[in-house]
């Protein structure tokens, strides 16, 4: 048949692949604005919702008008326009050996490796002050790394609620970090003591007058453990306890 | 409309259905069935790209040379498949985050290429496309009564709305968790073909194998 020489074949062949790139990359590019704007909308929901902040019936552009996006130097604990506040990946930034430190062993007990040198944070406004600070954290569970944000009071000494948004834990154990009846016992608790942070998960049930002590997990000790290590670690000397003492004392 | 497009249309939703009597498709049939709604939008996504696909290779089946034919089908089943992926993530980017891969694995569905290979290679473009949303369809009523079946009984829940409350908010019903997981697609699966083939026995295969008459005399001469 004639359809089926060499010339023709490669024609064909030719011919399709133009058409179906045409198609697919104006596909692409005609909808990528609208696909932005909702990982961008993703993010600031998650945000809220770790936060224990998020409240449905209202949109969630609408309650993130009240956020200010801040860039801290974790190495001073002030805000720092070295990078963009609207482009800054933290992720990628804790990879770039520019942009990030290596942790030593005794630091490292969020086992997270590199520590990003800028982080960004998310202060909620209520009547032209600070009401609120949203901070990002992560660290290692049993199986995954455990992503999520834990919010304080204007004090930045207590929680105002802790949440993960991504974490691949076992699920119905250290899964339960997602359990809305365990993450409402954070709401309330002291951070620190004494200058230290004190905040961790307790073996069983903490007793009813404990600041510091949250229940931990039952059957997954290993999540427990890593639940304390991030929240300590980023609540501590190398997280965002410099920049929380600054916050306080209103020299940030 | 003539009696071979009714026929295109309707067919392969009972008589000719892809998942309970060819049992193509089955990959996403388990995966995505544990909610209605993202098992309904992806059964919108299977139906568009088997008419679309259906319809551009009807379309061009004239120029395709025989050596590169299943190529040809692949490039137009993939393109069509980033495109519906592209809006999904532009309209429902809940719903596209939770189908997530399974969007993308239209391309190896074997209701899009099987129908283009046997119906689209032979058939005019509007049949085509009339059979490409037929096989949609065949493959909707299986997904939607499994995913009703899931969410009802494993969270108590139709379209995300409280249907039967649960014990672990103050209501009455323990719910199942095995739906909840994958394998349940499988019992659910042949609990339908079962039943479409006890009401079309037609549908039912010859046996293969059939036992032999003179093997039943085993314990006899023991």
């Amino acid at each position: 048949m004639a359809k089926d020489t060499v010339k023709k074949t490669i024609m064909v062949a030719l011919g399709l692949c133009i058409v179906c790139s045409l198609i697919v990359s104006t596909a692409a590019v005609m909808l990528k604005p609208m696909q932005d704007a909702n990982k961008e909308l993703d993010r600031q929901s998650n945000i809220l919702a770790a936060a224990g902040l998020l409240d449905s019936s209202l949109s969630v552009e609408e309650q993130f008008k009240q956020v200010q996006v801040k860039v801290v130097d974790l190495r001073t604990g002030k805000y720092t326009d070295a990078v963009d506040v609207n482009t800054y990946d933290e992720g990628k930034a804790s990879k770039n050996p520019a942009l990030s430190e290596a942790l030593s062993a005794k630091d490292d007990i969020a086992k997270i490796g590199r520590r990003e040198n800028y982080a960004l944070v998310y202060l909620v406004q209520k009547d032209g002050q600070m009401d609120k600070v949203i901070l990002p954290i992560r660290g290692a569970g049993l199986w995954s790394t455990l992503y999520g944000f834990v919010a304080l009071e204007r004090d930045t000494n207590t929680v105002v609620g802790l949440g993960f948004y991504q974490h691949a834990e076992t699920p119905g154990l250290g899964g339960e970090v997602d359990n809305p009846r365990w993450k409402a016992l954070w709401p309330g608790k002291q951070v620190y003591h004494d200058g230290e942070v004190a905040i961790a998960l307790v073996k069983g049930t903490a007793p009813p007058d404990a600041v510091n002590d949250i229940d931990g997990l039952s059957g997954a000790t290993l999540t427990s453990v890593g639940v304390t290590n991030l929240v300590q670690f980023w609540l501590g000397e190398n997280g965002f306890q410099p920049y929380l003492i600054n916050l306080k004392a209103g020299e940030a | 409309m003539s009696n071979k497009v009714k026929d295109a249309l309707y067919s392969p939703i009972f008589d000719n259905n892809p998942i309970a009597l060819q049992i193509l498709g089955i990959c996403s049939a388990l995966a995505v069935t544990s909610s209605l709604k993202v098992t309904l939008v992806m059964c919108l996504s299977v139906t568009v790209v088997t008419a679309f696909s259906n319809l551009s290779i009807s379309l061009i089946r004239s120029i395709i040379p025989n050596s590169i034919r299943i190529i040809v089908q692949m490039v137009i089943i993939a393109s069509l498949v980033i495109v519906v992926d592209q809006f999904l993530k532009a309209f429902a980017y809940e719903i596209s985050k939770q189908l997530s891969v399974f969007v993308g694995l239209i391309i190896t569905n074997c209701i899009v290429m099987g129908r283009a290979e046997a119906f689209a290679m032979k058939n005019p473009p509007i049949p085509s496309f009339i059979d490409g949303i037929g096989n949609g369809l065949g493959y909707s009523v299986v997904l939607i009564a499994i995913a009703i079946v899931r969410e009802l009984f494993g969270s108590g829940k139709l379209f995300g709305f409280e249907i039967l409350p649960l014990i672990t908010e103050g209501g009455w019903y323990v719910p199942n968790g095995l739906l909840l997981l994958p394998p349940s697609a499988f019992f659910l699966i042949g609990f339908f073909i079962w039943a479409l083939r006890s009401w079309k026995s037609e549908q039912v295969e010859e046996n293969e194998f059939p036992m032999a008459s003179n093997s039943s005399a085993a314990e006899e001469t023991a």
